[in-house]
């Protein structure tokens, strides 16, 4: 089964930072703070993670702070079941 | 509690009083005089006893702190001078900073204004399509940026003949670069203790600032050293920036604010400025307002928007008594961001508007008249500013009534023209008035109301995205046979992208492919431009010539009359 950190990481990276852009991004890089994801973008990254496991994210939860790191949104997937 | 004396006592005798030569003759210029702004934002600040005072305070998303004087900007952006010159740099050469808000974007745009040379600002989230699109309209020389915007500049490089040099600023190894590629480090370059800056006049051309409009391609508002005299008064009363004010603009220098008052105005009155790069989190903000004990903020109705989503436990956790004036800048201020600052902060955000083409600031909410919220204020002293007919473009001397807003040439910070577009920057001035392309109307006590664009234009959090740029880059997609792109409501930030879209026959919608699409706006041209909404349709509203009826779309989004439809050429 996958791993939902390890699906979110690859997302990001894939994603959000160019091709060649060499920074280490790992579980606990902040996103948001870090300029790597910014609140725009964050609309897409809400959207992979309710249409890849098929759930709701209300915007009340959608903070940058809730976005903020890998690790942060895994615990948040939590809530919606999601581990 | 001591409270200070706004700079601006009066609003109706500083309007009786005011002239631009006597700003002129506050900061010691005369016609014929030279002028050039980085000599007026460092050098001229230490000659008037500065030189120690801190001119930027930078920290970083973990907390690091870097500080520099007001002589050590001014020896610092001699140094970028002089390496761009010995690049064989010179003046009107079109200098690009492509970075996040780190400190050699503040001082090299300094240094490049130096050396006589065009600072060409641009927002790092550009994609390469974005970026290639300004920098090949303007033949830029060189690019300043950074290692991790690198790779979108050597995507396009290859299409690039006239730029000729590529300066990265935190590569130290130079088995890293190509051709074209040089390093520059600013912690460790020696600092340029005497430098002959370039003598321009009152309208040298200093700064390109790129903006979008309905139709065509972005343009390049070009603006001019003698910008810096508006930049330098309306700092001073719109924001009232005193000698021991510590200031934070938090607009990114890509765009027009991030220049005009995150650089030329506060320096110019030599106040100290604070810089972070972080991204938003109402923690971090409130964190670094209380760390640098910041005294005056200037941010956007987006942001401050945002801040009222998170609440007021956040604000309570933080010390934010160093706060003494607000002010916001990019959409329209809402009221109740006024009602809830004054709730929150003990005093209200007092909202500005102007735009790439003017500069500075236009219509103000000054601090010594009352705040209506949800108003964007007066005309700026020495303005002559009103809202003329939507069709006739006559000045209406009614109250109440909507026109588009409309500002009679001649402030110092006016553009001069946009890049190689002479025509469409004629077409900005009806009857003698340069019309501002939004609608407001005045109330009887002279304060103006913000309506709305008078053209299709989204304005998302403050920056204004052209639907034609969208909707051309929509094109490329593989899955798309046709598109129109709109702004719909947003609360956050006033409007964000929303496509339609006709797919290609045999292509099936689904959330996937909307998830791609956007994705692939975003990294092609910028998250500023990404839909955030799609809506898959069977085909677009069209006149009989085939031309797409935005306005169509958008007055079916924002629930408002059609209008005229009798040159529609399918059924909706």
């Amino acid at each position: 089964m996958e791993n939902v950190k390890d699906v979110v990481l690859a997302y990001v990276k894939k994603e959000y930072l160019e091709e060649g852009d060499d920074r280490q991004v790992g579980y606990d890089t902040q996103l948001i703070s870090g300029g790597i994801v910014d609140s725009f973008s964050m609309v897409s990254l809400k959207m992979f993670l309710e249409t890849k496991y098929s759930i709701q994210i209300p915007d009340a939860k959608a903070t940058p702070e809730a976005f903020d790191s890998v690790n942060n949104i895994a615990k948040m997937l939590i809530e919606f079941g999601i581990n | 509690m001591f409270k200070y004396l706004n700079n601006m006592l009066s609003y109706e005798d500083t309007v009786k009083d005011f002239s631009w030569s006597l700003v002129e003759k506050e900061l010691g210029y005369k016609e014929g005089d030279n002028i050039n702004i980085g000599e007026y934002c460092s050098d001229r600040i230490c000659k008037n006893g500065f030189a120690q005072k801190k001119a930027l305070i930078w920290q970083d998303h973990h907390g690091n702190v870097k500080e520099y004087t007001f002589d050590d900007i001014r020896k610092l952006s001699n140094a970028i001078a002089l390496y761009l010159k010995n690049l064989a740099v010179v003046p009107g050469d079109r200098v690009c900073l492509f970075m996040d808000k780190v400190p050699e974007l503040y001082i090299g745009f300094l240094g490049i204004l130096k050396l006589g040379a065009i600072a060409q600002p641009l927002y790092s989230a550009f994609g390469p399509e974005s970026l290639f699109t300004r920098l090949e309209d303007a033949g830029t020389k060189v690019i300043i940026t950074q290692k991790k915007h690198l790779p979108k500049v050597r995507t396009i490089l290859k299409d690039m003949d006239f730029m000729e040099q590529i300066i990265v600023v935190d590569e130290h190894n130079p088995e890293n670069l190509r051709e074209r590629e040089f390093m520059f480090d600013l912690d460790n370059c020696k600092p340029v203790d005497e430098f002959e800056i370039y003598p321009s006049k009152a309208y040298t051309p200093s700064v390109l600032h790129y903006t979008s409009g309905t139709t065509g391609k972005p343009k390049g508002a070009q603006h001019v050293h003698y910008s810096v005299i508006s930049q330098y008064i309306t700092a001073k009363y719109g924001l009232d920036l005193k000698e021991d004010d510590i200031y934070w603009c938090t607009a990114d220098p890509g765009w027009v604010t991030g220049t005009s008052y995150g650089i030329i105005g506060p320096w110019a009155n030599g106040t100290t400025q604070c810089v972070t790069d972080s991204g938003f989190t109402a923690d971090n903000w409130y964190s670094f307002i209380e760390k640098q004990k910041i005294s005056v903020w200037y941010s956007a109705p987006t942001a401050i928007r945002a801040l009222m989503k998170e609440g007021e436990e956040v604000v309570k956790k933080h010390d934010l008594s160093s706060l003494r004036y607000l002010a916001s800048i990019g959409e329209p201020l809402n009221a109740e961001a006024v009602i809830w600052s004054d709730k929150v902060f003990g005093m209200p955000f007092h909202d500005t508007f102007w735009q790439t083409e003017t500069g500075s600031m236009v219509v103000s909410n000054f601090p010594c008249m009352k705040v209506k919220p949800g108003s964007m204020g007066r005309p700026f002293p020495g303005m002559e500013v009103t809202v003329v007919d939507l069709k006739t473009h006559l000045p209406l001397n009614q109250k109440g009534v909507v026109g588009i807003i409309a500002v009679k040439p001649g402030w110092p910070a006016m553009f001069r023209g946009y890049w190689k577009n002479l025509e469409n920057y004629n077409k900005k001035f009806v009857n003698g008035w340069y019309l501002c392309g939004d609608r407001a109307s005045i109330d009887e006590d002279g304060y103006y109301w913000f309506v709305g664009r008078d053209d299709d234009v989204i304005n998302t959090a403050g920056h204004l995205v052209g639907p034609f740029e969208i909707e051309s880059a929509l094109l490329e997609h593989p899955a798309v046979a046709e598109s129109a792109a709109i702004g719909k409501p947003d609360a956050i930030n006033m409007e964000v992208v929303k496509a339609f879209i006709a797919l290609k026959p045999g292509i099936e919608q689904n959330k996937m492919l909307e998830l791609e699409i956007m994705n692939f706006i975003r990294k092609k041209l910028s998250p500023l431009a990404m839909p955030q909404e799609i809506e898959f349709v069977d085909s677009l509203p069209k006149t009989r010539s085939g031309k797409i009826m935005r306005r169509v779309l958008r007055a079916k989004e924002w629930g408002e009359e059609i209008g005229d439809i009798s040159t529609l050429e399918n059924d909706m």
